[in-house]
């Protein structure tokens, strides 16, 4: 019983001195992070486009698809900073709504290729031999396929929609994840810790998760950032091309398709829809490449 | 060196008739039967069996791969539904265009992303460093079909400069080769960059520089001489993804390629089409890696030895 005690004391004792421990890490690397200028003004950006994915609807001056027959096609003005399309619907209102769909879109892609790629990367790392060179074999014929190539192809055989445009991307994303993952766990499990695990006998699938995925974190993390820029180029170049959102729909993709056949009288419709693509890539690929200088000890 | 170079061509076999095989699958995957959705929702039982038979979907798997492999070697891919040519015929006239725009996008990309990786290396740290990766990650970041749109509206409606599309004369490539290479100009240009930065910390680049050579000597005969293997393979790798990358471009600029023919067809469900040109893209893309990676052995003794 006293034994009990001590152990458990001295497992609060390990648990108290972890607590400081990890927030004078996150200090760190929030003191470092702040210095790199481009990635906060990324970061304030990011956030200021989720804002409007969740609260647009809201705040917008119009319905994103109130038809307004007296302004067709408008040029930017007072009443509508961004002008009108051609059923007089608000650009600027039809964006921050759009916003919601374009960066869903491209969240969710991610997030389900980042997952699909993690487990793979890691059981491949992890395991090693016969598995190893199966997953990655896989990897190389997805890899064959370019980006874009590999998700038309997609689309082509599950059919345009853009459910189906966020299948695509995942897909695309899986195999980069997958080999960077492997990496960084083929050089985590060579840790001291990780063989420690593995003399107290813990389980595989324990190491794996508990011990070896954390380790890959700050990899996944910068990658996961660059990559959310890809899935939105890559959402809205299927969507330009037909295969994603209804043109209907306020889709940052889909209505830059549709303001091409009005390069003509309405560039508006072409410019502010590009320019806001432009930017959110260009936010998150600054915000990986801050990220990733934050956490490369060789860049500290 | 011949034993490296039969080392990396084998190795690619495997990989190239894996892709076969799923590009090969690529009907099969389609949800519903495949000659129903080629035939069309009307067509009668009897139309769809004429096209199952056509499309060889009553055999076996097996043969199915293995009279598409002939195919393959033959020359026979099969007809397109849309035209009624043989895949051949209608992919044939669609790839000068699309190599013509590939080789002049890689021309300007190269050659202007190397001298802005030269530039921001050599001003490390100053305002054309930071004015040249500012153009580098705006290359990556900006939709290549918006810019080809900003493009046309400035040097086509705007200016009466250039032609809106099509390729009818050297001027009509201009835009569009332009909105192909962005991407890759600025791929080259952080690429260059960083591989600079890390050769002029080398001790012959600072035997040069003690030994008293000009700056321009130093930095073009010493460090970009030799960076300049790595660069080269990168932009060699680039022209695999350039080729299939130019489906956006051609289809801003309605450039009969292959890029546009891969959309038309897949709107069209012209499926064999669509098959052989994922199946060319991909094995383009496989076979210039090989290339390159052949040609990094050859310039490069350390990979070739190793």
């Amino acid at each position: 019983m006293a034994q009990t005690n001590t152990n458990l004391d001295q497992n609060k004792f390990a648990a108290a001195e972890e607590l400081p421990k990890a927030q004078s890490k996150v200090k760190e690397f929030t003191k470092k992070f702040m210095k790199r200028k481009t990635a906060v003004v990324s970061l304030i950006f990011i956030l200021f486009i989720i804002l409007m994915a969740i609260i647009a609807p809201f705040v917008v001056p119009y319905a994103p698809d109130q038809p307004d027959y007296t302004a067709l096609l408008q040029g930017p003005s007072a009443a509508h900073i961004w002008g009108t399309d051609e059923f007089g619907q608000d650009v600027f209102s039809r964006l921050m709504v759009g916003s919601r769909l374009s960066l869903s879109c491209a969240l969710i892609a991610t997030v389900i290729g980042t997952a699909g790629g993690v487990v793979l990367g890691l059981i491949a790392g992890f395991y090693g031999g016969f598995v190893d060179s199966l997953i990655m074999r896989c990897c190389d014929v997805l890899f064959a396929f370019p980006d874009i190539l590999l998700a038309i192809a997609v689309v082509a055989i599950i059919g345009p929609g853009m459910v189906n445009v966020m299948i695509a991307v995942a897909v695309f994303t899986v195999p980069s994840f997958a080999r960077i993952i492997r990496s960084a766990t083929i050089s985590v499990k060579q840790s001291l810790y990780v063989e420690v695990a593995r003399s107290l006998g813990c389980k595989n699938s324990r190491i794996l998760f508990v011990h070896v995925f954390p380790g890959t974190i700050q990899s996944m993390i910068v990658n996961f950032t660059m990559r959310i820029g890809t899935a939105i180029l890559a959402a809205s170049s299927l969507s330009f091309l037909g295969f994603g959102a209804n043109v209907t729909e306020p889709d940052w993709g889909a209505m830059l398709s549709l303001g091409r056949n009005y390069l003509n009288t309405a560039p508006h419709m072409v410019l502010f829809p590009g320019i806001l693509i432009f930017l959110t890539v260009l936010a998150f690929n600054l915000l990986g490449d801050g990220l990733r200088d934050t956490l490369d000890p060789k860049m500290n | 060196m011949g034993k490296y170079f039969c080392k990396r061509v084998v190795s690619a076999i495997p990989l190239l008739l894996v892709i076969s095989f799923v590009v090969f699958m690529f009907i099969h995957m389609i949800p519903g039967d495949p000659a129903r959705m080629i035939a069309g929702q009307d067509a009668t039982k009897e139309d769809v069996e004429v096209v199952r038979e056509q499309l060889g979907l009553n055999d076996p798997l097996l043969v199915q791969y293995g009279n598409y492999m002939k195919g393959l070697f033959t020359g026979d891919l099969g007809d397109s539904v849309k035209n009624g040519k043989t895949v051949v015929e209608t992919i044939a006239p669609r790839m000068k265009p699309t190599i013509m725009l590939t080789i002049s996008a890689m021309i300007w990309a190269t050659i202007i992303g190397i001298a802005l990786g030269i530039i921001s290396a050599v001003f490390h740290g100053r305002s054309l460093d930071y004015i040249g990766m500012i153009i580098a990650i705006s290359g990556i970041s900006v939709p290549s079909f918006w810019l080809g749109l900003e493009l046309i509206q400035g040097f086509s409606v705007a200016l009466n400069w250039l032609p809106t599309g099509g390729l009818d004369s050297w001027q009509s490539y201009i835009l569009p080769s332009l909105t192909m290479g962005a991407g890759i100009m600025a791929v080259l240009g952080r690429f260059t960059r960083s591989t600079m930065l890390e050769t002029m910390r080398e001790d012959y680049v600072r035997t040069a520089r003690a030994k008293g050579l000009k700056e321009t000597l130093v930095v073009m005969r010493h460090a970009f001489k030799n960076s300049l293997i790595e660069i080269i393979t990168v932009a060699g790798l680039q022209i695999g993804g350039l080729l299939s990358g130019s489906v956006m471009a051609e289809t801003v600029f309605s450039i009969p390629g292959l890029g546009r023919l891969l959309v038309d067809s897949i709107n069209f469900r012209d499926y064999k089409v669509v098959q052989a040109l994922l199946l060319f893209f991909a094995a383009e893309y496989i076979v210039i890696n090989l290339i390159v990676d052949v040609l990094y052995g050859v310039i490069n003794p350390k990979i070739r030895y190793n």
